[in-house]
């Protein structure tokens, strides 16, 4: 009967113990999700607040709702207005070709990294990945001076160029992670079933490995629509300015117009969101090595 | 029609040699398989012939064609892997239509095609499944499937059953079996087990060191071994090896004071003093009363036995000659405890002498 109890009165400790650990563990990550999705909550409720609540003290906890940041966005110079439309062009033309061409060629040198033996193989792979360990910024001057020299400063393709050589060695490096994933009796039995190495390669090798490029897409993506750096050096103009730099238009000498900027920000993060949303089913798709091994 | 010949085929890799210079001419309609440990040079002669590897030189024809430098997709073969290698994001009835599909053969034309064969490997039910949603043995099936749905000229076989479980095994070996029989195909088939080669092949290659050791039936290499190599490599349980000395021309002397006849198949090829080693089966050495009986010159010895391992209709029994363990085979079995001992006759006319030096076979 002693035995008994004892072995209840441990059970019932391990149970408690249990639980406070389950409540503790969803403390921290209540609390880790709320550093990181505070600031994007602010700037949503700050794009539709007066400006005269946003910068309250003490705060205005009962907010009113207002849409006239966006308005003044949209409006004509004389209003506060930017040219919106014009950025978000730029913004999707820099974004889009850049991660065009950088998941093309990253694609390619990553299934060459992953599938072929050429001379100086690793010192190439290190060296791309040094190249990623510069920071862009670092790079701003002299990408400055050469691009003013060559004429191509303030235009889409300096802007897509630079970014196109950031993305390039992620993209590498990430697909040939992929692609090394993939066995090498893929791509032989296909040739042997008739496909040319060209053949093989699309209608085997990229299809099972459509989730890895989908997803080197995604970041070269983001990065060239997030980036500020860079695109402030070497944008000038409403013709080629990209949305982040815009940014910049509502800050004056004096002031600064956080509700605009906070708009602006809004009408940023939104594309990015959905093409996220969009393609996660692929990034995390059940796309498995099942034919392979069992 | 379809003969596969190989002559002096060499392959480097870099610097290293790994098959130097081997000659083959299998059949039309032949199941050949290259057997030999791991390195020997069977799987790399077996992607040449796919055209899976470049060819460092010699000469491989398919049917008269010299195959040399075509490409795999020419050669009208079709090969089953290791891993299967089905592709991962296609159906069971994608996968096998998938050769023709390339060959713009007609959608009516593959769904015949598909479904004879799926026929064939009883796939019909799986035929929607992908194929990680198939057990190991049913993958085996679909890459099967996919070999012989376009009714290629030869069928290579990659170690396609050692993913497979032991039992599985046995009924995947005997499906290769049934299907040879039913397609008729010449079959290139590479193994390192000795059980499938010995139970698949109209004709064995024996690999090492990218040579070939012995080509040759099953049985032939099982009772005429060129050399110790084949003789321990081929059989289950492996070729027992007594080293001895030749005494005169007609005696061997296997140390400890036991010396047996020169076996006659050797009788007149050894010389006195000549340092060989002695080889015989289990089931030349029986226990007296659980033997097979046989006509025929014995030598009767007294043994004791250190382990047993129990088989069911037959035991399996591990004994000492003159300091080298051997195992011995016993039939209709009794129990035997560790150290019983018993009387032994070795089948004399079915023993081996192997030149210590060459370790090639002195056989007349």
């Amino acid at each position: 009967m002693q035995m008994d109890n004892n072995l209840a009165h441990r059970n019932r400790t391990h149970r408690n113990r249990k639980h406070v650990l389950k409540v503790l563990h969803f403390t921290a990550l209540f609390i880790t999700m709320a550093i990181i999705c505070i600031p994007g909550l602010w700037i949503v409720l700050n794009s539709f607040r007066p400006t005269v609540e946003i910068m309250a003290k003490p705060p205005v906890w009962n907010p009113t709702f207002t849409l006239e940041h966006y308005r003044a966005m949209f409006g004509g110079a004389g209003q506060g207005g930017v040219p919106v439309l014009s950025y978000f062009r730029n913004s999707l033309i820099v974004s889009v070709t850049s991660t065009a061409i950088a998941v093309l060629i990253g694609m390619s040198g990553g299934y060459a990294f992953a599938r072929y033996r050429f001379k100086g193989k690793s010192s190439y792979f290190v060296g791309l990945m040094l190249f990623r360990a510069v920071p862009g910024v670092a790079l701003s001057l002299p990408l400055f001076i050469v691009f003013a020299r060559v004429g191509i400063i303030d235009t889409h393709f300096g802007l897509i160029l630079a970014y196109v050589a950031m993305n390039v060695p992620f993209t590498i490096w990430l697909t040939d992670g992929f692609f090394r994933q993939i066995p090498k009796e893929l791509h032989e039995a296909a040739e042997i079933d008739g496909c040319t190495r060209w053949q093989a390669f699309w209608k085997v090798e990229f299809p099972v490995a459509k989730s890895g490029v989908a997803s080197a897409a995604i970041f070269a993506f983001l990065t060239s629509w997030n980036e500020f750096a860079l695109a402030s050096q070497l944008t000038r103009s409403v013709g080629s300015k990209t949305m982040p730099v815009g940014l910049l238009d509502f800050t004056a000498e004096f002031t600064i117009n956080w509700g605009g900027m906070c708009a602006l920000a809004v009408l940023m993060i939104i594309p990015a969101l959905i093409l996220t949303f969009l393609v996660q089913k692929h990034l995390i798709s059940g796309l498995t090595f099942g034919g392979v091994k069992g | 029609m379809t003969e596969v010949t190989l002559s002096n085929v060499v392959k480097f890799y870099g610097k290293h040699k790994a098959v130097h210079g081997i000659n083959l001419d299998i059949a039309n309609g032949e199941f050949v398989v290259l057997v030999g440990p791991s390195g020997c040079g069977k799987s790399t002669t077996l992607r040449m012939i796919a055209g899976l590897e470049d060819i460092s030189a010699g000469e491989i024809s398919i049917g008269n064609r010299v195959v040399n430098d075509l490409p795999p997709r020419e050669r009208n073969i079709s090969m089953v892997f290791q891993n299967y290698a089905l592709y991962p994001h296609m159906t069971v009835r994608e996968n096998l239509g998938f050769s023709l599909k390339i060959a713009s053969v007609s959608e009516k034309d593959i769904i015949i095609a598909v479904d004879a064969a799926a026929g064939i490997l009883g796939l019909d039910q799986l035929m929607d499944r992908k194929p990680a949603e198939l057990s190991g043995g049913q993958r085996q099936r679909v890459a099967m499937g996919r070999a012989i749905v376009r009714h290629p000229d030869v069928f290579l076989f990659d170690e396609p059953l050692s993913n497979l479980d032991a039992k599985l095994r046995s009924q995947m070996r005997v499906e290769i079996k049934k299907l040879h029989q039913k397609v008729g195909n010449t079959i290139i088939y590479v193994t390192h087990d000795q059980v499938e080669a010995m139970t698949l092949a109209d004709r064995i290659v024996l690999m090492q060191d990218g040579h070939i050791v012995q080509v040759g039936t099953p049985l032939e290499l099982f009772n005429e071994p060129l050399n110790t190599f084949v003789a321990t490599f081929i059989g289950s349980p492996p070729m027992n090896l007594v080293d001895g000395v030749v005494v005169g021309t007609d005696r061997i002397n296997l140390g400890d004071a036991l010396t047996v006849p020169v076996p006659l198949s050797a009788r007149g090829l050894v010389r006195d003093g000549q340092k060989i080693h002695f080889g015989f089966r289990a089931d030349n050495l029986m226990p007296v009363g659980h033997a097979v009986q046989e006509e025929g010159e014995k030598v009767t010895l007294e043994l004791t036995v250190s382990l047993t391992e129990p088989l069911g209709t037959e035991t399996l029994l591990f004994t000492n000659v003159a300091g080298t363990e051997v195992q011995a085979k016993m039939l209709n079995p009794r129990p035997v405890r560790p150290g019983e001992v018993l009387t032994f006759d070795l089948m004399l006319d079915k023993c081996h002498i192997f030149d210590a030096a060459s370790t090639n076979a002195l056989r007349s």
